[in-house]
């Protein structure tokens, strides 16, 4: 399977330690990892080195240039930025995205208009084109974010908690719309709720400073416990579950 | 017309991004300038667009840095410009006749190379805004995102606070430092009433600061009032009128 990028021993420092140490990890074109780890583990910082946003201090990532450049990543932030009241329509958001391609917009082409609209139907947006963003709930405004993430085609998405703002009525219809996506490009999830995360994550990563990659989905409690990340998962009645085996 | 022109633009651009507060360091900072300028003899305006053009970028670095918190930053340069502006107006020699209308406004002050600069300015915005219309629009709107893909926000961010501080500074000849604030800020706000896109509040923000400074020279005229205090006057009053409107007809849209 041809590959998108790969790690080689990438450390990198905000100062006093290390934020990520000696890492190797490679991403496919198909793949869907759910990237796991404690809060200040790096993952954050996983995600800015593959988008160039950090230089690691020692390392390198290599891009498959025949795929994918820095350039057409799409990214949903773990945070959103923008201000909801500033006066811009679902469109020019969802547009926005296309600063992947070119980091100086003047004009938007037709092409880029049609794009646009394509993406807010298949992101069940319809109507909502001319809206601007106060009038929309949490979920749809997620949902315009993905679009302004995936707006460019890239071939790499990465989401940074991207549960964080989802309602729960509009999770499982996210994860799914993740999957369709899945089959176009490969996703890097980042996640601390590890029991909700989606069933369609192929593989994990675990970071903690370093990394362990999981390359089928299951997850063990005392991997968890090994990594600093307690959880405990409450339910009622069966819930669908995977249990990894502990790193060797 | 000009002044309407360049405040719609720039009057947009300043109460979408929140820089209201910004701007008005901008004004009271450039008297610095007005006052040096006054002292040692050279045009006023000069030094006003010299002092409001280093304040708007300095407070623009100082943000970007995080060295000091920005409203704290403004404060300082807010009172700093005042406070140069008075010590060299009073080691000037003589009275100057001309402060009331750098305060409060002034037709009479308003010589042909003011209207002058202040058309070249508009030209120079509204070519600045058509082209990068998106660019300028994207950053301000997520500034965090944009960064993540284009090298060039701080160079926008520069290049679009420099030229508002030039507006604001030209505008002053007109409006005064104490009223020119509003000159940019109510025209966005009456547009905003009835729309949220971008594009449609420049439009309408230029049509209103039109007619409020239009009505505001005819009153003016004739009441012998100063220009800026009758502008002012005219655009609040277009403004809770509109806002009644949109209260009794029709829903406006959020």
């Amino acid at each position: 399977m041809p590959y998108l990028f790969e790690m080689q021993s990438v450390s990198v420092s905000y100062g006093a330690g290390y934020a990520l140490r000696d890492v190797d990890f490679m991403v496919n074109e198909s793949d869907f990892i759910g990237v796991i780890g404690p809060n200040g583990g790096g993952k954050t910082t996983l995600l800015k080195v593959i988008l160039g946003l950090i230089k690691p201090v020692s390392g390198a990532i290599v891009f498959n240039s025949e795929l994918i450049n820095g350039n057409s990543i799409g990214y949903l932030p773990q945070i959103t930025t923008g201000d909801n009241n500033y006066p811009v329509t679902v469109t020019d958001v969802i547009l926005s995205g296309m600063m992947i391609r070119k980091r100086i917009i003047s004009r938007m082409s037709s092409s880029d208009k049609k794009r646009a609209a394509v993406v807010i139907e298949e992101l069940g947006l319809s109507g909502l084109a001319h809206s601007s963003l106060n009038e929309l709930s949490g979920g749809q405004l997620q949902r315009v974010f993905l679009g302004r993430a995936i707006i460019g085609n890239p071939k790499l998405l990465l989401l940074d908690e991207p549960g964080n703002f989802v309602d729960s009525n509009f999770e499982n219809d996210f994860y799914e719309k993740l999957r369709i996506l899945n089959k176009r490009m490969a996703i890097l999830m980042v996640s601390h709720d590890i029991g909700m995360i989606s069933s369609h994550v192929k593989s994990y990563a675990c970071v903690n400073i370093g990394l362990h990659y999981h390359p089928s989905s299951e997850i063990t409690n005392e991997q968890l416990l090994a990594y600093g990340c307690p959880i405990q998962l409450i339910t009622h009645g069966e819930v669908p579950h995977t249990v990894l085996k502990s790193h060797s | 017309m000009f002044a309407s022109i360049t405040a719609g633009l720039a009057g947009t651009y300043i109460v979408s991004r929140k820089m209201v507060f910004l701007s008005g360091g901008i004004t009271h900072a450039s008297f610095g300038g007005i006052g040096i300028g006054y002292f040692a003899g050279f045009n006023p305006v000069i030094g006003a667009a010299v002092f409001g053009i280093l304040s708007a970028l300095g407070v623009e670095y100082l943000s970007v840095r995080q060295k000091i918190r920005e409203d704290s930053a403004i404060g300082i340069l807010w009172a700093f410009g005042m406070a140069v502006g008075i010590i060299f107006i009073y080691l000037t020699p003589g009275y100057s006749p001309n402060l009331m209308g750098y305060l409060f406004g002034s037709i009479l002050t308003v010589t042909n190379a003011d209207i002058i600069a202040l058309g070249i300015m508009s030209l120079i915005l509204i070519s600045y805004f058509s082209v990068f219309y998106r660019t300028i629009l994207y950053i301000s709107y997520d500034e965090a995102f944009a960064r993540t893909y284009s090298p060039y926000v701080n160079t926008f961010k520069y290049i679009t606070t420099a030229l508002i501080a030039l507006t604001i500074v030209l505008n002053i000849r007109m409006a005064g430092v104490i009223l020119v604030l509003s000159l940019l800020t109510i025209p966005p706000n009456i547009a905003m009433i009835f729309t949220r896109v971008y594009s449609r509040i420049i439009f309408w923000s230029i049509l209103a600061g039109f007619l409020g400074t239009a009505a505001g020279y005819v009153i003016s005229y004739y009441a012998g009032i100063p220009v800026g205090a009758t502008i002012i006057f005219t655009l609040v009053l277009i403004w809770i009128i509109v806002k009644i409107i949109f209260l009794i007809f029709g829903s406006p849209r959020k």
